[in-house]
């Protein structure tokens, strides 16, 4: 029924005689649809709709008790709850500007004529290739702080090297910075295709104008690839929001709870069983990066048209 | 809105989906060898030493039942395969015969509904009365050890002890005054390894027993939710653990350090004591065979000698799932009872180096037993032992070693973390459906 009332509309906007007599008829019979639907109806439809349900019960895969609004309640009650929830806006926010701002100024880079572009372009994407736990592992023991390969370069130029991911303040900067490492490539690039995609009269014309280097950054590369930013600000808030498997890899939420974020906490309630407060969790999580999210895109989607 | 061909239409569409789905669903149908040779699948944990258990536990049984093959399957451990396993028995797919903790997280599996009563087998006369509660609901005994039980206290280099002229301390203060002595002699006192969370929480958990001599029935008035953490005698834990930490008697690489470093540390006299359970001691065979005597066991020390007591932890146990029925049954119940035969014994002893007496009168302490066997085995002969809370409460809070950790690294202090220990607690007990909560 949501199906029909979305797509009818869409139908009248060029045919306003269609929706009523339905003469022209698809090539393909509608049964084409079922793989899809039913993929997407067992898989992702079922698991939802059910996930609003055992978000109200205590579950234990053994027998269902319905509580009501009780999981919600002691999910808000969660002592690591109010920490992980400023974590979480920590990193999302760190990992997003610091991936806008290297990924721009590498993109920069990259789309200027420089030598070994090839090789230096594929150097920046290589790390979005490799698997985020092997990433995070790698890390984990390079930033060992007595057997790590960055202390012991530390230490040949007689600084001391902190513990990245034992200590309680730098941890979840030291997961964020991975994450930047790992994810600066997409957002480069991202904004690669946004610089070439500007013509180049507008280059042109600047520089004839006798536009210095800063003035045609600000005044043409900056404005012009806006779309791009766009995607690039979803792209990876949404990703630093509801990440995950990176800081599992690396801390496991560690030292104590001090690298937890939204998404490790109800992870970790889900290893200990208790299935519907995680379920609960998770339906928390979908609305508050929804709230986030919506107006982010609402704004950007504006600007994009003002342009 | 709609035409009656869009209905017919959209009926299609579902109608065909819900085929689809049950195709979908049916795909695990049963795969049943015929030709009188029975294939039951065993489930244990994949660490090296369980499947190697698993192994030799196999083999020999299948020497003597040719008519039976044992498949394995090895799962993760820790709370990963916890969950792995309730899932398989609440959907039915369980392997036949699996390997898994007593105690508080075997009440945890829904034991009266998914798995088979064993009462009624001819070994279990021969288990202790303590091992047969902690496998048992009211309504029956599920489970068979494999393994010797274990305890929880302080590992010591016993080389160390002489060198400096030290007594096995019976009191807390006398543990506090050898370890600044230790110290001294520019050893490490205390080993702790936050690389491997788990172990953060011994000195909580091996301090239980000192807790039940000073009150008898916290256990119980713990579930009843009468007794908590944040208050003595249970605190003392959390603040044994904050002292240690404030007196600066950690390796310096504590944050870091992962178990086999640390029990490294312990084997080679770098570090003099380190709050642990016996069965690490299998790892020590393992990395430092020549060192495994230097190394004995003694209780965590209680505030007064009286109090003292080993902290004791059962084996874990094999089951058997409902599932499995007719002639899979009968050769699941036949390779449980023959882990539980003399034979079954030798491969425990091979496989699990026995960290504490056995619970089944038919295994024995062999000769060459490791040196903590003997030292825990001293408690038992002096009556100076207390069950792990595990066995005589099903609420363990999860988070406990996170929590530990924040005590032990300074981030917050004992009453803190005995107190969000307590507000963890809560939630096990609300899942558990306990009353009183």
């Amino acid at each position: 029924m949501s199906g029909s009332t979305i797509a009818t509309p869409l139908v009248e906007k060029r045919k306003p005689q269609r929706s009523t007599s339905r003469k022209m008829k698809s090539p393909y019979p509608s049964w084409f649809y079922v793989p899809a639907i039913a993929l997407y109806l067992v898989f992702f439809a079922l698991p939802t709709f059910a996930s609003f349900y055992f978000a109200l019960t205590r579950w234990s895969l053994f027998n269902v008790t319905f509580i009501g609004f009780d999981n919600f309640i002691q999910f808000f009650q969660e002592p690591q709850l109010y920490q992980s929830f400023i974590n979480t806006l920590i990193y999302g926010f760190v990992t997003s500007a610091a991936k806008i701002v290297l990924g721009l100024a590498l993109a920069m880079l990259l789309t200027s004529p420089i030598i070994g572009r090839g090789y230096l372009r594929a150097v920046v994407f290589f790390p979005v290739l490799v698997s985020t736990i092997g990433i995070g592992l790698t890390f984990k023991s390079l930033m060992n702080p007595f057997h790590g390969l960055i202390n012991l370069v530390l230490s040949w130029f007689g600084l001391p090297g902190p513990g990245w991911l034992t200590d309680p303040n730098l941890a979840l900067l030291s997961v964020a910075s991975v994450d930047i490492w790992k994810g600066v490539g997409i957002a480069t690039l991202i904004f690669m295709a946004g610089i070439v995609a500007i013509p180049q009269e507008y280059f042109e014309a600047a520089r004839v104008d006798g536009a210095g280097s800063w003035k045609i950054f600000r005044s043409i590369t900056l404005p012009l690839s806006r779309p791009a930013t766009g995607t690039v600000i979803i792209l990876s808030l949404i990703g630093g929001l509801r990440s995950f498997d990176l800081i599992w890899a690396m801390t496991r939420g560690g030292p104590g709870f001090t690298s937890d974020v939204v998404a490790s906490v109800i992870y970790k309630q889900y290893q200990a069983g208790f299935y519907g407060l995680s379920t609960a969790g998770n339906v928390v999580l979908f609305l508050v990066v929804t709230l986030i999210m919506v107006p982010i895109t609402r704004m950007l989607n504006r600007r994009e048209v003002d342009l | 809105m709609f035409t009656r061909r869009s209905v017919r239409n959209a009926a299609v569409v579902l109608g065909s989906t819900v085929l689809i789905a049950a195709t979908l669903a049916g795909c695990s149908a049963d795969n049943q060898g015929g030709s009188g040779k029975t294939t039951i699948t065993f489930q244990t944990g994949n660490s090296q030493q369980n499947v190697g258990a698993a192994k030799d536990l196999i083999a020999a049984f299948e020497k003597a039942n040719p008519d039976i093959t044992v498949k394995l399957d090895p799962v993760p451990q820790g709370t990963e395969g916890d969950n792995l396993i309730k899932t398989r028995l609440s959907t039915g797919s369980s392997d036949d015969v699996f390997y898994y903790n007593s105690g508080s997280l075997f009440q945890a599996l829904d034991p009266d509904s998914t798995l088979v009563d064993l009462s009624d087998q001819s070994w279990v006369k021969d288990l202790t009365s303590d091992f047969k509660t902690v496998v048992s609901t009211k309504k029956g005994l599920y489970g068979a050890p494999f393994g010797s039980s274990f305890a929880g206290g302080v590992l010591y280099n016993i080389k160390v002890y002489d060198q400096l002229g030290l007594k096995i301390p019976t009191t807390w203060d006398e543990f506090m005054s050898n370890s600044e002595k230790i110290k001294a002699a520019g050893i490490v006192p205390i080993v702790q390894t936050y690389g491997d969370t788990w172990t953060s929480q011994l000195f909580v958990l091996a301090d239980f027993a000192n807790v039940s001599a000073q009150d008898k029935n916290w256990a119980t008035k713990y579930t009843e939710n009468k007794a908590k953490f944040a208050n003595p005698p249970a605190l003392e834990g959390f603040q044994r653990l904050q002292q240690t930490f404030d007196a600066g008697l950690f390796n310096k690489d504590y944050a870091s350090a992962t178990n086999a470093d640390g029990l490294k540390m312990l084997a080679t006299g770098e570090a003099a004591q380190y709050p642990m359970l016996t069965t690490v001691i299998a790892t020590v065979q393992q990395n430092n065979p020549t060192n495994v005597n230097d190394i004995g066991y003694f209780a965590l020390p209680a505030n007064n000698a009286d109090d003292t007591q080993a902290t004791i932890w059962q084996p874990q146990a094999l089951y058997i799932a409902k599932t499995a029925t007719g002639a899979k049954l009968d050769a699941a119940k036949k390779l449980v009872a023959f882990a539980n035969s003399a034979a079954g014994c030798k491969i425990q002893d091979k496989s699990y180096p026995p960290a504490g007496p056995y619970v089944d009168s038919n295994c024995k302490l062999p000769s060459d037993a490791p040196r903590v066997a003997a030292d825990v085995q001293k408690y038992f002969d002096s009556h100076k032992t207390g069950s792990a809370l595990e066995f005589l409460s099903p609420i363990k809070g999860p988070n406990l070693e996170s929590i530990a950790i924040q005590v032990g690294s300074g981030i917050s202090d004992a009453k803190t973390g005995a107190a969000l220990y307590d507000a963890d607690v809560k939630k096990q007990a609300q899942q558990l459906g306990l009353k009183g909560w």
